[in-house]
């Protein structure tokens, strides 16, 4: 542990990352997107309800869940350009040679990019989080959901930064690591989620009798769309759905978690494997 | 001490190394000499764990690369021929990073720092960011990073390359005072003549085969065995020079414009050439010179290599 906390790595990337002028200017356009965007509901719905001028409590769950589905899409779409260049960018600034013939571990170098990355991100939430206390000014959401909500965004921070990191490893351009990161992350935040609803569509369509039938294909897109997990964090009727329609009553959540978990240290381990050459292997 | 066995590396159908045989004792400095794409960057990548042989292996103080590689690296500091630098790092953050990479304390780093920026002379650019820092400069830095967990063998891969001439000099006076604190340095330049004077022992490398390994003498007799003499006499040319034609190893023999002095190409060996002296002052020819001709390092490099192509 003391090791990742003094890793050199890990604080030539704290300072090289706050040294940019940039970060500052990301943090501020993050916070700016969504202070508009709840500044814009609040006053959207103060003016379309019967009592104009005022925002009903209720409408502040509303405001939470559009809020935290709106934070994951930035985090979807900030957390491929953070990781996919970690050490490509190293390799095409040739500094990456240098790195790897001295002592520290691959294993090192790869959790200490990841983190570093993350920990921008991580910032980034933790700088919109004065903005959720307009949530809680007007009622309607408890700290628990919120909290549900952060570790959520955790997790699937370290689970798609990981595939950025084993890409960034795998592939030699930055540019093309990037272009795969976004369309694998497209395409388990969106394609998943019409896989699904292609599937429980097709149930439906061919199904003459009263009974609803039961097709399981359509978990499994399902369970890996975070979209999806979010809003039946909120909605739990949206799980209770697939479950009927699917026949599987295991939790979504938990199989979200487990197939990332596997993803995560998956795509950790091939990219610590090959970071470096084999030397066994010519 | 670097031993280099058989080490062969293949891309495809390309040989890039093809079975090289080296042996570099410690404590001395090697001057890796070749073309580019002769295999001299193939062979240091190597050398530094950077890259997997196809066969063959090697050794660094005892070290195999390719089964001990976490110990050879502790071993090596290595220089590539490209490299880049973090620009928003000062020149003592970087060495710190690098220092810190290989686990050496930071209160130990904070000793050693100055020492290194003052062997590269770069004291007074310790608080620079590394981007403001020129071509030279970052060589230097480069080399000082090399030398932060006070390696025994480092690998430099040209490092005077792309460095104008003061920057050069500067460069090798480094390397003087690195050999001299006992280092085994493995080297590569197209510079020759600074390689001559800077390295024990050269190796010439060519579509990755070794063609010529020794002393800048030793190759030069070990592959022309030709040698270019100038005599020069008080007076009596025509005998000189009719008893210099009669020798069996003398060829193409000219006089000179000065009217005193001729040359000619010599094949025997040393002791033939001092009994082809002798015998001449015992014929009381009035010689005030005789002379070797020094063959330009550059001049040997591109024979062997044209040679080799030939075959």
């Amino acid at each position: 542990m003391k090791n990742l906390v003094v890793n050199p790595v890990l604080n030539k990337e704290f300072k090289l990352r706050f040294r940019n002028f940039k970060s500052y200017l990301g943090v501020l356009f993050y916070l700016l997107a969504l202070g508009l965007i709840i500044v814009g509901f609040i006053f959207i719905e103060s003016l379309s309800n019967n009592m104009q001028g005022f925002f009903k409590p209720d409408q502040s769950r509303t405001m939470f869940m559009i809020l935290s589905v709106l934070q994951l899409a930035l985090i979807l779409f900030i957390t491929p350009g953070l990781t996919a260049g970690v050490i490509s960018s190293e390799r095409e600034r040739q500094t990456l040679n240098i790195m790897l013939t001295t002592t520290q571990s691959s294993a090192s170098i790869v959790l200490s990019k990841l983190i570093s990355s993350i920990s921008y991100l991580l910032l980034l939430i933790a700088a919109s989080l004065p903005l959720y206390s307009f949530v809680f000014l007007f009622g309607g959401v408890s700290p628990g959901q919120l909290l549900t909500t952060m570790g959520f965004y955790l997790f699937t921070i370290l689970a798609f930064g990981s595939l950025g990191v084993l890409f960034s490893t795998l592939i030699r351009k930055t540019i093309v690591s990037m272009v795969t990161t976004y369309g694998v992350t497209l395409f388990l935040a969106g394609g998943t989620a019409f896989l699904a609803l292609i599937f429980m569509q097709l149930n439906n369509a061919y199904n003459y009798s009263a009974v609803q039938p039961i097709n399981p294909l359509a978990y499994f897109p399902a369970m890996l769309n975070p979209v999806i997990i979010l809003i039946g964090t909120f909605e739990p009727e949206i799980i209770n759905e697939i479950a009927r329609s699917t026949g599987i009553e295991f939790p979504l959540w938990i199989s979200y978690l487990i197939s990332y978990t596997v993803i995560f240290i998956g795509a950790l381990l091939l990219s610590i494997r090959k970071l470096r050459p084999n030397m066994r292997k010519g | 001490m670097i031993e280099i066995i058989d080490l062969t590396k293949r891309y495809g159908k390309f040989t890039a190394l093809d079975s090289l045989n080296l042996t570099i004792e410690k404590g001395s400095v090697f001057g890796f000499v070749g073309q580019n794409g002769a295999g001299k960057s193939t062979t240091f990548s190597i050398l530094a764990t950077l890259l997997a042989p196809t066969s063959g292996t090697a050794y660094v103080n005892g070290f195999n690369v390719q089964k001990e590689p976490k110990l050879v690296r502790k071993q090596i500091g290595y220089m590539p021929d490209f490299f880049g630098v973090y620009d928003q790092l000062k020149a003592d953050e970087y060495l710190h990073f690098y220092g810190a990479s290989y686990g050496i304390p930071f209160a130990e780093r904070e000793k050693l720092i100055p020492q290194l920026l003052d062997l590269v002379n770069l004291s007074h650019k310790r608080d620079s960011y590394v981007d403001l820092l020129s071509r030279g400069m970052k060589q230097r830095l480069c080399l000082a990073r090399c030398l932060i967990h006070d390696p025994e063998v480092l690998i430099l891969d040209e490092p005077a390359s792309g460095l104008d001439p003061r920057a050069r000099v500067e460069m090798r006076e480094i390397l003087k005072e690195l050999k001299s604190m006992g280092k085994t340095i493995l080297i590569s330049s197209h510079i020759l003549p600074e390689l001559a004077e800077m390295c024990d022992i050269i190796g010439i490398i060519d579509q990755g085969k070794l063609v010529a390994q020794g002393s800048v003498a030793d190759i030069q007799a070990q592959l022309r065995g030709e040698r270019l003499i100038i005599v020069k006499v008080q007076e009596g040319i025509e005998e000189a020079i009719s008893l210099f034609e009669d020798d069996h190893n003398v060829s193409k023999l000219s006089a000179m414009e000065d009217g005193l002095s001729f040359q000619f190409i010599y094949r025997g060996t040393a002791e033939e050439q001092t009994e082809m002296l002798k015998k001449a002052i015992l014929n009381n020819l009035a010689i005030t010179s005789f002379s070797e001709v020094e063959t330009d390092l550059e001049d040997v490099f591109m024979e062997i290599t044209k040679g080799v192509e030939l075959t």
